[in-house]
């Protein structure tokens, strides 16, 4: 019988993971680790993940990587980029993990123009620790520690990282997608490849922000959580491309 | 070997190069400015990486990314700096990353002040971040062993691959004085240095031909995460051999001086003095704070040595805690101490060693 | 054998050079122990400045000495802070130019050297440092002085066109020094 489809390298065999029903990072695994299986990359990668559900990951995937302090998976891949050139670096990293706690490391190896990828994961909520306020968080919606739902007089609007990180001059490429569709899925593996190339092609800092979903955090059941990203979530942060030096060119 | 008179901070940098150090990250905060501005000029000379960091928090993880993946790395900073640093040298401690990293101590606590100080001792030996972990803590007295600690503490770093602290001081930082610089390692030397890291460094494995590579701060399981620290006890008591003390007229000394780093030499000096003028004082310098040269204090004749006095730039003295937990009331314990950024002077010592001896 | 300097002045009036330049020279022209420390502060700019100088036979105990063989003061302020440091016996050299605060002390040596003047004189109100470092070596002899000229030449290596003024300025010093030392 022909074999028309396999399960990527990427991913450890028969490792049954532990994400929740509905919850994209398993997606953006098995992603990542086509995208790298393709460009021939598996055995010359490592990854710097973040802390949080983000972090899970290391133990799924097979290829190398580093688990750093919360939030500061941009500083630790500057570190082993600028000392292993042709290794490919990418972090992968959450909200509260890049937007939060590590924001300043986002911005600023961004402002270098780190030679690195950046996966970042948006699902408006902490999901490890259970549910707390993100700086993505959406007005209204609730969170354990926004009992209420966020409130733009205390807790001020949700912060759109690729349109902050467009201030800068250096970043190369910024594209925001998401995984709710098989069209938005495919586009996003693109944008992951895309960035990997870049790196590869020392292009610079490229940042892909996919905006997810978190059921569990968010109280829904999967579906519901669809429609919520769908109707909510993407009105919020639009999808496309943000940035790409590689379209200003001409 | 020629004499090169070098400032403290910039002879530990060049120090650090000639181990092989080839990248640097770190954030400006006096007085270990000289340090960054050092590499910044030298690493580029030798095909090694400087980063001006955002912050100590980003500098210590650049230096986590860096040595995690088998280069040489550094950082500096002073005091509130590395308190910033903890979370990355707990992680590097856990994650077994062979990271150096140098505290020019000033004067605490909080901004405290930016001349010298030895206020973090406790810091350094004791927590130096969360988990109860250790590390070897050297500490030079001179620049002279500024040099030779820092060339030193990257190859403890990748032996133990564990993170090495060189606790200098704002006057070692900035005094100048003659040193003898080792001999700088070719560049093939540092490739075989990094190449010996392949098996456990992140840089690209093939996990169908070999096991895949991680840096990890922890782990899911606690049987396992136990054993990393079982495991890292059993590399503390073999730090034994390692320790280094110096010591002065112990067969005969009534009264012991001791003290660590900048204060070190200064009671060093007093001794001498002191000697010239009679009077029976010996001298008890750790050199490594951590492993602490308890059986020097421990070894020392009580029915002759009925005192001894603790010369620290710290108030309250901090390395006496150390030093009382060793001679367990078998004499008295003195001190002699300054703070926030006054410096030691001989004289004072001198004083205190009289003022116990002519009781 | 241990000697220790203190040099003190304002921000500005190259007191760490000359404390440097002295401590290389040293450094070069013996195999003795040298320490040079600059007690720093905040500012960037003005402000006081003071540096220390070991020069030992042994391992230098503290480079910050209670006692001061010698004493070189740039202004009025760092002769009124440090002038107790100054051991019964020791040198005080004084930029007698703008230093007009009396000297109280009668068991130190004074050596007057009015170098803001004497730099003014030479169009070149910067030397003034290097004046002062002329008249301390040519009074104590500490090092040679051609190796004090060797290593002024080689430390304004990036400015060679500075080379002859900062010559005559410590040649103008060391006169004065040699002149009060007979």
């Amino acid at each position: 019988m022909e074999k028309v489809y396999a399960r990527t390298k990427g991913i450890q065999a028969d490792m049954v993971d532990g994400f929740c029903p509905g919850c994209m990072h398993s997606t953006l695994c098995k992603l990542i680790g086509e995208v790298l299986e393709e460009m021939g990359m598996l055995g010359k990668t490592a990854a710097v993940f973040g802390v949080g559900c983000s972090g899970l990951a290391m133990g799924y995937v097979t290829y190398d990587y580093y688990l750093g302090p919360h939030g500061r998976a941009c500083a630790v891949a500057t570190g082993v980029k600028r000392c292993n050139p042709d290794t490919l670096v990418f972090t992968y990293q959450g909200d509260g993990d890049l937007a939060s706690i590590g924001l300043a490391e986002t911005m600023s190896a961004a402002n270098r123009g780190e030679n690195v990828s950046v996966i970042f994961i948006n699902n408006g909520i902490y999901g490890m620790t259970g549910g707390q306020m993100a700086p993505t968080t959406l007005v209204g919606m609730k969170a354990t520690t926004a009992p209420k739902g966020r409130d733009p007089k205390e807790h001020g609007y949700p912060m759109h990282v690729c349109e902050l990180l467009n201030q800068l001059t250096a970043p190369y490429y910024l594209e925001r997608t998401s995984c709710n569709t098989p069209g938005n899925v495919a586009k996003t593996k693109a944008a992951i490849k895309k960035a990997f190339q870049n790196q590869l092609d020392g292009k610079g800092f490229s940042l892909v922000e996919v905006v997810t979903s978190c059921p569990t955090n968010w109280g829904m059941s999967a579906l519901e959580a669809l429609d919520f990203l769908e109707e909510k979530m993407l009105g919020e942060f639009p999808l496309g491309v943000i940035r790409d030096k590689d379209k200003e060119v001409e | 070997m020629a004499r090169k008179f070098m400032k403290g901070c910039e002879a530990i940098a060049e120090a650090a190069v000639r181990s092989g150090c080839r990248f640097f990250a770190g954030y400006p905060i006096t007085p270990q400015n000289e340090i960054p501005e050092y590499m910044a000029r030298r690493l580029p000379e030798v095909g090694g990486h400087f980063v001006q960091g955002e912050s100590e928090v980003a500098s210590i993880n650049m230096v986590y990314g860096a040595a995690g993946s088998g280069t040489r790395a550094m950082t500096s900073s002073s005091s509130c700096g590395i308190s910033l640093m903890s979370e990355g040298i707990s992680f590097a401690a856990s994650a077994r990353v062979p990271l150096v990293y140098v505290n020019v101590q000033r004067g605490g606590p909080g901004i405290g002040a930016i001349q010298p100080a030895q206020q973090d001792y406790a810091q350094a030996t004791k927590a130096s971040g969360n988990g109860g972990f250790k590390m070897m803590v050297l500490a030079p007295s001179t620049v002279q062993e500024a040099v030779d600690m820092t060339y030193a503490a990257f190859d403890y770093a990748q032996r133990d691959r564990n993170p090495v602290l060189v606790l200098a001081d704002g006057v070692l930082g900035t005094i100048m004085e003659p040193v003898e610089l080792p001999e700088m390692r070719s560049e093939e030397e540092v490739k075989a240095l990094k190449a010996a890291t392949r098996s456990w460094a992140p840089v690209g494995h093939d996990s169908t031909v070999e096991p895949r590579a991680f840096v990890d701060a922890g782990r899911w399981s606690t049987k396992e995460q136990e054993q990393v620290c079982v495991r890292a006890e059993q590399m503390y008591a073999d730090w034994e051999k390692d320790i280094q003390v110096e010591t002065m007229y112990l067969d005969d000394a009534e009264l012991v001086l001791t003290s660590y780093g900048i204060c070190g030499r200064i009671a060093r000096s007093a001794v001498r003095l002191l000697r010239e003028e009679g009077y029976k004082v010996g001298l008890i310098r750790p050199k490594t704070v951590l492993p602490f040269p308890t059986s020097t204090y421990t070894g020392l004749d009580f029915s002759r040595v009925k005192n001894i006095l603790d010369v620290e730039m710290s108030i309250p003295a901090l390395m006496v805690e150390d030093v009382k937990a060793a001679v367990k009331d078998r004499c008295a314990v003195h001190t002699c101490c300054h703070a926030g950024g006054e410096i030691m002077g001989r004289d004072e010592v001198i004083q205190a060693a009289k003022a116990i001896m002519n009781r | 054998m241990e000697r220790n300097l203190m040099v003190a002045g304002f921000g500005g009036q190259g007191v760490m050079l000359l404390g440097k330049l002295l401590s290389y020279a040293a450094c070069e022209s013996t195999d003795k122990n040298v320490t040079f420390f600059p007690s720093y502060g905040a500012e960037q700019r003005g402000g006081t400045a003071n540096c220390y100088v070991v020069i030992s036979d042994e391992e230098v105990g503290a480079p910050l000495g209670d006692q001061m063989d010698d004493l070189i003061v740039m202004n009025d302020p760092s002769l009124n802070k440090f002038l107790y440091k100054l051991v019964p016996g020791g040198t005080l050299f004084i930029n007698s130019s703008i230093v007009t605060t009396e000297i109280t002390r009668e068991d130190v040596k004074v050596v007057r050297v009015p170098v803001t003047e004497m730099a003014l004189e030479m169009k070149n109100p910067k030397v003034l440092n290097i004046i002062m470092l002329g008249a301390y070596v040519g009074y104590t002899e500490v090092v040679p002085p051609e190796v004090v000229k060797d290593t002024i030449a080689k430390q304004l290596g990036k400015k060679p066109a500075m080379v002859p003024v900062n010559m005559e300025a410590f040649e103008k010093g060391l006169a004065i020094g040699r002149e009060a030392r007979a």
